[in-house]
């Protein structure tokens, strides 16, 4: 049996390789639906990883609270319209909920920042020390202010990347420098590591923190003292953010005395949330592009189908004289069957080839992030023979099925 | 005994008319006979050959071949006795296309597990017997037609038959080109002891064989041993 299987594969490569057009115009279909399958996935997963890469930046298992609508005789502003949140709300959260590993939160306003005779419009944000290791933010040079400066309110600042590049020349060291904001003078004790875009997209490192109590009394000039723009939160563990979330929802109602037929004053996002939001669109994408190949595979499919109902008539003699030497129907079956996967294998690895430099080419021309992995590869290699296998079917059936004394009669 | 039939009936049917192709037909063949089958068309001889070729199986009666009774067998069962005891040859030679010599005369044994360099060694020694040493990396179409029957031959020789059917070997071919396939048939008989049956309506074909039988309207209508008239002289007339 394996000298069959191998003689079989040769000969059905050189019966192909005889055709060579015939072959190729076949392999088309499965060539554009394998190619189309690699290229459209790959980029699929790119945009998904970009993605869950912005949504990293984030930090790792937070949830933010935003205050929510504020409802006054009857008009109801929109979302973040009301003072609801305040600083107390994050300390008692973290005092009563255990399953919380930090709480942090913040304001923010945008200001313009001098330094010299450059100066920026950037967003300011007052913020405690716990919100820095929330959110994740690490440093190129200098360090995190401390509790210290928050309670003594010291004019210590964090300079985001953007905010550097605008307000300093190129090699110039800020950490030390001290800047204006709002006429006030403040020294640079840290930059900020780049983060880029957020799932968003907006520039997280058009950013400059400063201490929660400096804004609040010094900056900002607050009207509610101790009312925060959002609060932050994180778990140790992903799945601990469910049951965190529903928890800080009790005590939040609590803390606001609201009544059970009222609606949150707030609203409560995760990580996973936002997260969710991106990829459902990614993944509706891939779902369609998904169809599309598979519609291309399908007529990949009945080309092959066809073009070996050709191939059968064509060699009913051969057919003949192989059962009349003692081919069973078995023989002739896998022999056809054998041709189908052998032309719908070269069009996947031929598709496979152009899907990959499709995608690179992507990347180049259009800047699309793409990740060609090797489950999608494998994938669509068997996915190719399956193809192969099943329109081989009908015509290998067809053949197996002539009768020995017609296939040697037919002319 | 190497071929027995007992009252073989072998009914057609097209559309409405029913077309009995054999009627009853009795016929014994030892093993080693050089047999000539004759008959007008329509006479059933290419019905008969289909049966004691087990491609096909009679409606009624029985054929035993080599012992074995062939009728009520499964077709994987006759591909697999066609493959061991039964070497064929066609008029039309029926090689496979853009296909070498060699690969000609391995097909039988490429359906029986063989290896492959076996297969090589054998087919090549088949292809020396009818004398086309050295011919086996061409294609049917670099040969003419009766190397081509050669290899034909070859390929019905290389699995060691108990039976050789040629159906009209000569058909296609000139004079010389007959005398030589029949001069390997008369070897094949007389020096292996070879089955060989021979179908015909050349007179001086069937004369190379030591039997005739005339069938018509599906019966046999004479059988008589021949003293075969042409001794072979292969270099010509």
């Amino acid at each position: 049996m394996p000298a069959f299987i191998l003689l079989t594969v040769w000969t059905a490569v050189r019966i192909l390789g005889r055709n060579r057009l015939r072959a190729g115009l076949t392999m088309l279909g499965i060539v554009i639906g394998v190619g189309a399958v690699i290229a459209m996935v790959s980029i699929g997963e790119g945009a998904k990883a970009a993605v869950a890469q912005r949504v990293a930046t984030m930090g790792t298992n937070v949830i933010m609270v935003l205050p929510g609508s504020m409802t006054s005789s009857g008009v109801r502003g929109g979302h973040g319209g009301a003072v609801t949140l305040t600083m107390s709300d994050g300390i008692d959260l973290k005092k009563r909920i255990p399953l919380l590993r930090d709480t942090g939160w913040g304001k923010r306003d945008v200001m313009q920042i001098v330094n010299g005779n450059k100066n920026w419009n950037g967003t300011v944000n007052g913020v405690s020390p716990g919100y820095l290791t929330i959110r994740d933010w690490s440093f190129t040079s200098g360090g995190p202010f401390t509790q210290q400066d928050m309670d003594t309110a010291a004019c210590v600042a964090l300079l985001g990347q953007t905010i550097v590049e605008n307000l300093f020349d190129a090699g110039e060291e800020p950490v030390g420098a001290v800047i204006r904001i709002k006429n006030m003078p403040f020294r640079v004790i840290g930059v900020l590591a780049p983060k880029g875009q957020s799932a968003q997209g907006s520039d997280q490192d058009d950013i400059i923190f400063i201490p929660f109590t400096t804004a609040e009394r010094k900056v900002f000039g607050t009207q509610f003292l101790g009312s925060v723009g959002a609060l932050f939160a994180s778990t140790e563990r992903t799945d601990d953010l469910a049951p965190a979330v529903e928890q800080i929802r009790e005590v939040l109602r609590q803390r606001h005395r609201l009544q059970p037929d009222q609606d949150d004053d707030f609203i409560i996002r995760t990580q996973v949330d936002i997260g969710k939001v991106q990829e459902g669109t990614s993944e509706t994408m891939t779902v369609m592009l998904f169809t599309i190949a598979s519609i291309s595979l399908l007529v990949g499919g009945i080309g092959i189908m066809n073009i070996l109902l050709v191939s059968v008539t064509e060699r009913t003699r051969e057919i003949g004289v192989r059962m009349a030497v003692g081919a069973k129907r078995g023989h002739i079956m896998v022999q056809f069957l054998i041709e189908a996967m052998t032309i719908s294998l070269v069009g996947g690895c031929l598709g496979i080839v152009f899907g990959v430099l499709g995608a690179r080419v992507m990347t180049v021309i259009a800047g699309w992030p793409t990740i060609i992995s090797s489950d999608t590869v494998a994938a669509a290699f068997v996915f190719s023979l399956a193809v192969g296998l099943f329109f081989g079917l009908y015509p290998a059936n067809k053949a197996a099925r002539l009768n020995p004394i017609d296939a040697l009669r037919y002319e | 005994m190497l071929i027995e039939c007992q009252d073989l009936w072998k009914i057609y049917r097209l559309g409405d008319v029913e077309v009995q192709a054999l009627r009853g037909l009795n016929l014994s063949i030892e093993q080693g006979e050089f047999v000539a089958i004759m008959g007008a068309s329509g006479s059933g001889k290419s019905t008969l050959m289909n049966i004691l070729g087990c491609l096909d199986q009679p409606t009624r009666g029985r054929y035993s071949l080599n012992g074995i009774d062939v009728a009520g067998l499964r077709s994987d069962q006759l591909a697999e006795i066609r493959n061991r005891q039964i070497g064929f040859v066609f008029q039309s030679f029926n090689l496979i296309p853009r296909t070498s010599a060699l690969e000609n005369a391995q097909l039988p044994l490429f359906y029986r597990g063989v290896s492959l360099r076996e297969q090589r060694a054998m087919a090549t020694s088949a292809l020396s017997r009818v004398g086309l040493q050295g011919r086996e990396g061409h294609y049917p179409t670099q040969l003419s037609g009766g190397q081509q029957q050669r290899v034909a031959i070859a390929r019905a020789l290389v699995a060691g038959p108990s039976l050789l059917l040629a159906d009209e070997p000569t058909g296609n071919l000139d004079t010389e080109s007959s005398r030589e396939i029949m001069a390997i048939l008369d070897a094949l008989n007389k020096e292996q002891g070879m089955t060989v049956i021979l179908v015909t309506h050349e007179t001086d074909i069937a004369a190379y064989a030591k039997r005739e039988v005339v069938i018509k309207d599906g019966r046999v209508q004479s059988d008589r041993q021949t003293q075969p008239v042409a001794r072979l002289s292969p270099s010509g007339a």
